[in-house]
Formats: structure tokens, sequence, C-alpha cells
């Protein structure tokens, strides 16, 4: 088995209005990653990708306008923020069998001004007894999480404020990101309900753009321009009954823990490493309670004390302002910064300590996580 | 009160929406493990059994978790905000997400209320005083 390592990332801006056709935008993502690598885009032979409803482009379409030689490997994932990490692990596992080179996986979409995820009706069983109830928004699925979770574990609001604040210091130093306004506690107290506990500071921002990642053998990402980003472990992991759709949760027991509580035994053993050894985590927050959640899940410290491990500061999440504050590129710009964080790219972001990086992708009922590392 | 878009019954669905317009809750109990489930599917998510029979069930039970909804998502609910969305242990098993008629408490004991639209009928839960 050949070892497997993301070479490069590539970003559009993150706008509010790209007026460009999404596949536009993916494709300059996807180049942006080649040039990142100094991989000649001719040499990509896999591209994988996700979507939700109808908001993105195949990877067929990708690989026809980079006029790609032949594709050996392909995945278009119909799933939403829990494929990022997936993705990387599914290309990875090709990389490392021989199936393929060199694997583009991107994430594309105009979502602020074309369709909406946040309030997008998902196909499937449950939905029809959600949508004509009112009950028909992702916020409010994971609102209802929260609010379980909080109770629980003894944390408030202003728990959720920590985070909110935290990623908000991040986002003020990061050009790519979307929310740069500086934010405290007060700010985020009189910030408004969207859906309780969550108020309107508590949720990641829309936008259109497009993420990509470019993954090789490692062998071959020595040879490129940037320091390889090890693909050390990936895992997915769902529990039992979860559920008939994206929204669908009331088949799940137990709202306090989500994937990462499945996904950490695995994750960490694969990769060698421990919850202790993590340097930084770029974890999936498409709203401020799933920080919490999985910072607990990952074991990054105990149950009922994220709140606490976030106003300390010790272990540096979301260094790029997270989805709350980049911008909501369903955590492919997750996994791009933990590549960033890991190769020492991260620049006034940057951790001091980089040799372990977790990230997340995914909030309730399932998802996928990533370990990488540094390069020997 | 604005009129949300109805549900469409289908073969899954069918009896639990006839019913509510009856006044009664029905969901399916599996014929292998005795449970009930929701929501309706032609099979046991516990143990995979196909056979099922619809069941009346009272309704009533406690409140796992919930939601104040401030933000209308969709026109139809704009005058509706805000409200609450609660999940429900139902003493007879199963979880539902159903409004709930004032802010609810974790455990808080509710009672079935059914809310008649332009073609439908919804469920939803009040707590009990």
């Amino acid at each position: 088995m050949r070892e497997v390592a993301v070479a490069g990332v590539g970003y559009t801006p993150f706008t509010r209005a790209s007026g460009r056709p999404v596949l536009d935008l993916a494709c300059d993502a996807a180049l942006a990653a080649c040039t990142d690598a100094g991989l000649d885009p001719a040499l990509v032979d896999g591209v994988g990708t996700h979507s939700v409803g109808q908001d993105s482009e195949p990877a067929q379409a990708v690989a026809t306008a980079l006029a790609s030689p032949g594709l050996r490997w392909v995945v278009d994932l119909a799933m939403a923020g829990q494929a990022p990490c997936h993705l990387v692990g599914l290309a990875a596992d090709a990389i490392a069998t021989g199936r393929a080179e060199a694997v583009l996986v991107f994430r594309a979409l105009n979502g602020r001004s074309g369709a909406k995820v946040g309030s997008a009706r998902f196909p499937g069983r449950g939905g029809p007894y959600r949508y004509p109830i009112g009950y028909g928004a992702y916020p409010m699925y994971i609102a209802t999480w929260a609010n379980r979770h909080l109770h629980e574990t003894g944390q408030t609001t202003d728990d959720l404020g920590a985070v909110a604040v935290a990623h908000r210091r991040y986002a003020v130093l990061n050009d790519r990101a979307v929310v740069r306004t500086p934010l405290d506690l007060a700010g985020h107290r009189a910030s408004p309900w969207v859906a309780e506990p969550f108020r309107v500071a508590d949720c990641t921002r829309e936008v259109d753009g497009a993420c990509a990642l470019l993954v090789t053998t490692l062998e071959r990402a020595r040879d490129l321009r940037r320091p390889p980003a090890v693909v050390a472990a990936a895992a997915y992991r769902a529990g039992p009954r979860p559920g008939l759709d994206l929204g669908d949760h009331v088949l799940t027991d137990d709202y306090t823990r989500n994937f990462t509580d499945l996904v950490r035994d695995e994750l960490f053993r694969r990769a060698g490493v421990t919850p202790a050894d993590v340097d930084v985590a770029e974890l999936y927050d498409c709203f401020s309670s799933v920080v919490l959640m999985s910072l607990e899940g990952l074991g990054l410290c105990d149950r009922g004390a994220a709140g606490e491990l976030v106003r300390s500061g010790a272990l540096p999440v979301n260094t790029h302002g997270g989805l709350l504050g980049e911008g909501y590129l369903h955590g492919m710009n997750t996994v791009a910064e933990a590549v960033l964080q890991v190769q020492g790219r991260g620049g006034v972001r940057q951790s001091a300590r980089h040799d372990v990086v977790v990230a997340t992708s995914g909030a309730l009922m399932d998802g996928s996580a990533l370990v990488l590392t540094r390069d020997r | 009160m604005n009129t949300p878009a109805p549900p469409e019954p289908d073969h899954d669905s069918g009896p639990f929406w006839v019913a509510l317009d009856e006044e009664r809750i029905v969901l399916q109990r599996c014929a292998g493990c005795d449970r009930l489930r929701f929501p309706p599917i032609g099979r046991c998510p516990w143990c995979r059994e196909p056979r099922s029979t619809w069941t009346p069930v009272d309704g009533r039970g406690r409140v796992y978790s919930w939601t104040v909804v401030h933000h209308a998502f969709e026109p139809a609910f704009a005058d509706d905000v805000p409200y609450v969305v609660a999940t429900v242990d139902l003493d007879d098993g199963p979880r539902i997400a159903l409004r709930c008629a004032g802010v609810p408490d974790f455990g808080t004991r509710v009672s079935p209320a059914f809310v008649r639209h332009d073609g439908w009928t919804e469920l939803r839960v009040v707590p009990d005083a």
C-alpha cells in the first residue's frame, strides 16, 4: 500500500453572488489546487465531488472542462457536509491501492445566490412529516440537538458564544472569510435568535464559491511545490438508524453525541496517534454547537468541557474562522484549512505546533473525519 | 393561520394521515419485534421485518428536546413565528417531531392536539397542565 498526501489546495473567492456558472467556479478551484501543488492538470486521473440536490456539477463535467485525457476514478456523492473527509479517504484508498495517481476533490456551488441548502427540502421519506408542520430547515434540527446537548452537559448559550467569538477572532485574520467584523460575548448575546439556542452569530453564512484539494502519493507529493500533508487516517461512521434522509433524526436516540463519538477510536488508532497528540482541530461547524459536540466526541476534552476548552484557547480550533466565519463551502474549506496548517502555510493564523491536525465533516448522525500529519 | 403545503400521502404514510383526519393516531407495529416505529416505512429499522400492523396510540409522551423557531424559513410560517417544535418520546415508544403549544421543559408531559388545515390534519402536542 502506498502512502498518500494532500499536495495542494485551491479556492475561488467566497462571495454573495459569483455571477458565474458553478462549473467555472469548480474548474478555477481545481486548477488552483494543481497550480498550488505544482502538478500538471493533465496528470489528474481521478475527480471526486459531492452535492445536495442539484446544487453542483458532476465530476465528469469538470474532467471535460479541464480537458482531462481520461479518468480512472470518479465519485459523485449525494451527501452534504458529511462528505469532504470521506471523499479524501476514498481518494486515498484508490491512490494507496494503485487505482489512481492524482485525484482532485472539490466542492463548488452558488450557495448564496442560488438554491440555499439551509432551507432546502431534502428528498427522502422523512421530509413529508417535517415540511408541512414548519420543521423544515436544517438549523432547526441541529438546534434541537444543541438544546439537549447543552442541557445534559451543563453548558449554556455562552458556551456557544465562546465558539462564535473564538472563530470570529480567526475570521478577522482571514482574507477569505466573509464575516470579519469583530465579535465579543456581548455581541453574541445581542445577536438575534434564529432557532433557539442559535442566534445569527451561531450560524454559518451561505456563500458562492469553490474549494478543491489535490490528493496524490506521498512519494509524488515530496517532489511537488508544497510540503505534503500526509493522510494518516480517514474514517466514516454512522450509528444504527441514521435516518431516512439528511434531516431525519427522530430514529436516533441520543442528541448529545454525534458521529465523532463513533469515529474517534478507529480514526486515531489507524492514524497511530491519540487525541492528546492533536495540535490543531478543524471541525465542521455549520452551527456553533457542532464544535462543542465534536470536541467532546473526538476526546479532545471531557464531556461538558468543550466551551471551557474553546475559551482557554489551549487548542487551536477552526483557524480559518470556521464555516461560521469563512463561509459555507460545506466543509471542503475546513479540510483545506487543515492542509494549510499541516503545511505551515496558515500565515498569521498558523498554529506553532502542527504535526497532527484532525478534521471532521458532518454534524449529526453520520460523518467522516481525517487525521493529517507532517511528513517525516 | 397560513396554509403550509399539505403532505402527500403515499403507500407508507397514507394510513397515518387518514387517521389524523379522524383525530386518531396510528403507527406501524412490527410483527417481528413488536416495536412501534416512526416514520412509517416498509421494514422495521430494528429487526428488518417487513410485516407490520397499523396500531392506535394515544399520542401522550414526554418532551426530549425542542427548538423555538424565530426565523420563518418559509413564507407560509411567517405569521406563526416564534413557534416551538418539540421532539416527543411517545409513551408507546417512538420519537416524533411535532409543533408544541408553548415552550416546554425537558421531560414535560404532553398530550395530542389535532389542528385542521385545508385538506389535512396536523398532529401537535400541548403541555399537560
